[in-house]
């Protein structure tokens, strides 16, 4: 075990392993390895008490591109397994590296507990709409009416809004970026990073085979100002080129988009990330379009405190021995004996 | 004037009773008062799935089962002696199994009209005459319950629930137990309600009192302490001894326990406990179902703790791909199942063994699971260590199948000197294990220890071995990502060598054969040790020559199996399943081994198996 007291100054290159990345050419997951092996550096941790776990998927084989300890498990169980190490294991750095795939549908029970435990896991999900590594079926974050090789009449379901779900779940750091928006995900990676508890970052991830353009609404410079909702804590919700667009409360207790010249400035709600109640960070997942993603909210739309479980854990643990370790002969005799001799 | 008293060399009690009516209380004290008294014992609850069905229905009946004896036995009983009906459905669900001349205790109160329509007696039977052939003791427990307590200020109904205490009291002056364990018992569950405290302990001895003075019971009974060898003993159940070999296994390998499960019968119990034991380092974590159970024990074990799971059948089912996923990682894990009978949800409440070939072979993959099974409540405790034992020292999931009859059955237990349990202190590798050709060293997380073929165990936090492990193949040696069709074929040779290996770590299977010459052999596993070896007994009393072994590890088998099996011109093998085991014999050693199956939810019953017994033997 590491006792590093001073951390050495790792480099980007030093997360790289020595494994050649097998993803298609042109896929969101390289920008994303890219912005995660510059970015681990800064959280000054020993490589060695870094760990990555992920389930099954494209975005699964994540931990063999990186140099530090790592799992690549079965689908949809990541939390599962991150959860165990991560509070047997209060010292190490967890993170979680899955899929809209394999934490929304096969693993998406799993997700939700580990987000209202606040289990202490960054939980990194993919979302690129579709299956890949199965070659082209529609996933639960899908648009309906999606035609694909399993939906040749087009897909009945309807999607989950990941950051709702997350909502629903009590998490207590809900946050979305983007795999072109290098500064933006390193920004919302580095907040994660920092927060204690579950921390879930969904990342709008291109999938350039089976579902090519999927956000490029959200990334064409045609389009992108007056899509993209960039949530800035503490700062009045506004977007467009010009600011032009703003949020403000609607009637029914929800939020809407008005010009911003057609409000008073107090009308328009500032973000607050660190609010207690979900309500307005719910309605402003609510905001975008299920099925175009028009007008998505994309930042930490909330980050509060709560105690983490494996902290929890760790102070039962704690208490429990306030009076001295266990000690087993006394345990295995019990108040009930008798003696033969 | 005193009464008589006789001796007896053995009793078989039944307590039975609605579900509300305590009789697994009174059954687990007049069990606790008959350990501390030094009798030799054996018990069987049986229960329903239903936490209150209907009251006084047939489906409601619960029952407790105790054998004590002046000598040592195998079994909870075959029949009861004595059976204690608190009500008509308790008495008409185990009547059929009390034999002619047996003694019967009768609760008279609860033989309404209206109680004894519910289970379809026409007329009352303690009146038609229908029970003559019993010695029976109609007695009107809930009545006198409520006459003893009239003085203390209570409701009706609460002095009513007091009659299980009542008839704990009749029956510790019949057979001579002493009560005091009982009242600490009480003191410490009624510590904040002095009102019941005070209720129970005066219920126990008006029941006590009544015995003593009533004329309905002529004669006491004593059964002499049993000789057991020197000792300290104590009374324990198959689930607790399990809990506490957990506890142990963690302070012999000096890990931490993390034990990820999902509530599940008959295996909850386990959990239960262990949650009180944080003091020994012992982590629960109560998962959000079954995989996530076995997902948490896998990735605790990669950081370096004692991963288990608990469950049972159902919960084997999904763990399946997680228990295929740890022998790809070649991560110590121990997965206790406590069968139940099924399939599908089954008979929760109920034992069966039918889960071996599951765990032999419930995996995608050539996915080998070393498997070891107790062979009563006591012998749970050291399965536990061997199963720790296993996974750590090969790195590689275990199976523990116990079972319902183990788990709540409860006999008496040396309790081990700690000073004498294995020392299985594990030690983490830290440095790089392998040298190359230059004379540098690396670390290779697949290299393995020749011995035991375990490949390293390296936890997060070890500074210079960070690597990655999954469930796609891994390339012998490097761990890397291969799909080499050579690669593959030599890895699922070496965790299948890995596994046969540890058969030469395990004893050699064991026979008892008191003549030496017989020529049958009876071969059972888990939990119908005690029937099989009563069984035996019986044939032996009825000088018939037969052999008993008992395998405890069923994969790999201990190495002399195969010789043992042909020793003997026949080979009977009992099971509470349709042949499992018998099929494994007959297939590894070719052995034309007779196979002999009960799947009712209920242990075997020594008489019948003596029969199959005597059967085979006059047929050699």
């Amino acid at each position: 075990m590491s006792d590093t007291a001073v951390p050495i100054a790792l480099k980007a290159k030093d997360f790289k392993s020595d494994q050649e990345v097998r993803w298609c050419p042109g896929c969101g997951d390289y920008a994303i390895l890219a912005a995660v092996q510059s970015f681990l550096p800064e959280l000054g941790i020993p490589k060695e008490n870094i760990c990555f776990v992920s389930g099954i998927g494209c975005s699964s084989r994540f931990p063999y591109y990186l140099t530090t300890y790592g799992m690549h498990s079965i689908h949809g169980r990541a939390p599962t397994i991150a959860t165990g190490l991560a509070t047997s294991r209060p010292d190490l750095s967890v993170w979680v590296v899955t899929g809209d795939g394999d934490a929304l549908s096969i693993g998406g029970n799993h997700l939700i507990h580990a987000l209202r435990r606040n289990v202490n896991l960054k939980i990194l999900l993919f979302n690129n709409r579709i299956y890949g590594l199965t070659k082209g079926q529609y996933s639960p974050t899908s648009e309906i009416g999606k035609i694909t090789k399993s939906t040749p009449m087009g897909s009945l379901d309807y999607p989950f809004n990941p950051l709702s779900l997350a909502l629903g779940a009590e998490a207590t750091f809900v946050a979305r970026t983007i795999d072109s928006d290098r500064k933006h995900l390193t920004d919302v990676l580095r907040a994660a990073a920092e927060h204690e508890g579950s921390a879930l970052v969904e990342i709008y991830q291109n999938c350039n085979i089976f579902n090519d353009g999927a956000f490029d609404l959200l990334k064409d410079a045609d389009s992108r100002d007056d899509e993209l909702i960039r949530l800035v804590d503490g700062e009045p919700i506004v977007f467009g080129a010009e600011g032009q667009h703003a949020v403000v409360r609607n009637a029914h207790g929800g939020l809407k988009i008005v010009p911003t010249d057609s409000v008073d400035a107090s009308e328009i709600v500032t973000h607050d990330a660190h609010s207690s109640d979900t309500t307005t960070a719910f309605a402003l997942t609510r905001l975008s379009d299920p099925e175009t993603l028009h007008h998505t909210p994309i930042g930490v739309l909330r980050h509060v405190e709560r105690p983490s479980y494996d902290r929890l854990m760790a102070e039962q643990m704690t208490i429990a021995a306030e009076n001295g370790v266990g000690d087993l002969q006394s345990l295995l005799k019990g108040s009930d004996t008798w003696t033969i001799d | 004037m005193p009464k008589e008293t006789v001796q007896l060399d053995q009793v078989i009690i039944r307590f039975a009773g609605d579900s509300g009516d305590g009789m697994q209380l009174t059954g687990d004290r007049f069990t606790a008062e008959t350990a501390t008294f030094g009798n030799d014992l054996s018990t069987l609850p049986d229960f329903p799935a239903e936490i209150r069905a209907p009251a006084g229905t047939l489906p409601g009946v619960s029952a407790f089962q105790l054998h004590f004896a002046d000598h040592d036995i195998m079994t909870p009983g075959d029949a009861p002696n004595v059976l204690v009906a608190m009500n008509p459905a308790a008495l008409k669900a185990n009547l059929k199994d009390l034999p002619r001349g047996g003694d019967l205790i009768v609760n008279t109160d609860e033989f309404t009209s209206r109680n004894l329509s519910k289970v379809g007696y026409a007329d009352n039977p303690i009146e038609d005459g229908s029970l003559e052939s019993y010695n029976v003791h109609p007695i009107a427990l809930t009545s006198l319950t409520v006459q003893s307590l009239k003085d203390f200020d209570l409701t009706k109904k609460e002095a009513e629930r007091a009659k299980n205490m009542f008839a704990l009291g009749l029956l510790s002056w019949l057979y001579e137990r002493p009560t005091d364990g009982t009242e600490r018992f009480l003191h410490e569950k009624f510590e904040r309600k002095p009102e019941i405290l005070k209720a129970n302990l005066a219920a126990l001895q008006a029941g006590w009192n009544y015995g003593e003075t009533t004329e309905d019971f002529s004669v006491r009974y004593e059964i002499k302490p049993a000789p057991l060898a020197e000792g300290t003993y104590r009374n324990i159940s198959g689930n607790l001894a399990l809990a506490y070999g957990l506890v142990a296994a963690g302070q012999q390998t000096k890990l931490p326990v993390y034990l990820g499960t999902y509530p599940i019968t008959p295996a909850s119990d386990i959990l239960h406990e262990l949650s009180k034991h944080k003091k020994f380092g012992v982590r629960t974590f109560q998962a959000e179902d079954e995989i996530a159970g076995i997902g948490a024990a896998i990735g605790a074990s990669y950081g370096g703790s004692l991963g288990v799971t608990t469950t049972s059948g159902p919960g084997v089912a999904l763990k399946s791909e997680a228990i295929g996923l740890a022998v790809a990682l070649e991560l110590p894990l121990i997965v206790v199942d406590v069968q139940r009978g099924g399939p599908s949800t089954g008979l929760p409440t109920k034992t069966e063994q039918a889960d071996l070939l599951q765990a032999m072979f419930g995996r995608n993959g050539e996915a080998p699971v070393p498997i070891i099974a107790p062979q009563s409540p006591s012998d749970c405790f050291d399965a536990a260590l061997e199963a720790a034992r296993i996974a750590t020292t090969y790195r590689t999931p275990v199976f523990l199948l116990s079972d319902g009859y183990l788990a709540n059955g409860s006999e008496p237990w040396q309790v081990p000197n700690v000073s004498e349990l294995p020392d299985l202190t594990v030690t983490f590798t830290t440095e790089n294990n392998w040298t190359n050709e230059d004379g540098s060293t690396e670390f290779m997380p697949f290299a393995r220890d020749p011995e035991t073929l375990a490949r390293p165990w390296a936890i997060p936090g070890t500074p210079g071995l960070e690597h990655r492990i999954g469930g796609i193949e891994k390339a012998d040696i490097t761990g890397h990502i291969s799909y080499d069709p050579d690669n593959h074929d030599k890895m699922v040779r070496l965790r299948q060598a890995k596994v046969d290996g540890i058969a030469k770590t395990i004893p050699d299977l064991e026979v008892d054969d008191p003549t030496g010459d017989a020529k049958v052999l009876v071969i059972g596993w888990g939990s119908t040790f005690g029937p099989i070896g009563a069984a035996c007994r019986l044939v032996r009393d009825g000088g018939g020559k037969v052999a008993q072994a008992h395998l405890r590890h069923l994969n790999p088998f201990p190495a002399n199996t195969g010789d043992i099996l042909k020793r003997y011109d026949r080979v009977i093998v009992p099971e509470m399943n349709l042949g499992q085991l018998c099929m494994l014999l007959r297939a590894k050693f070719l052995v034309d081994a007779i196979s002999y199956n009960q799947v009712r939810g209920m242990p075997f019953k020594s008489h019948e198996l003596e029969a199959v017994i005597k059967d085979v033997i006059s047929n050699v």
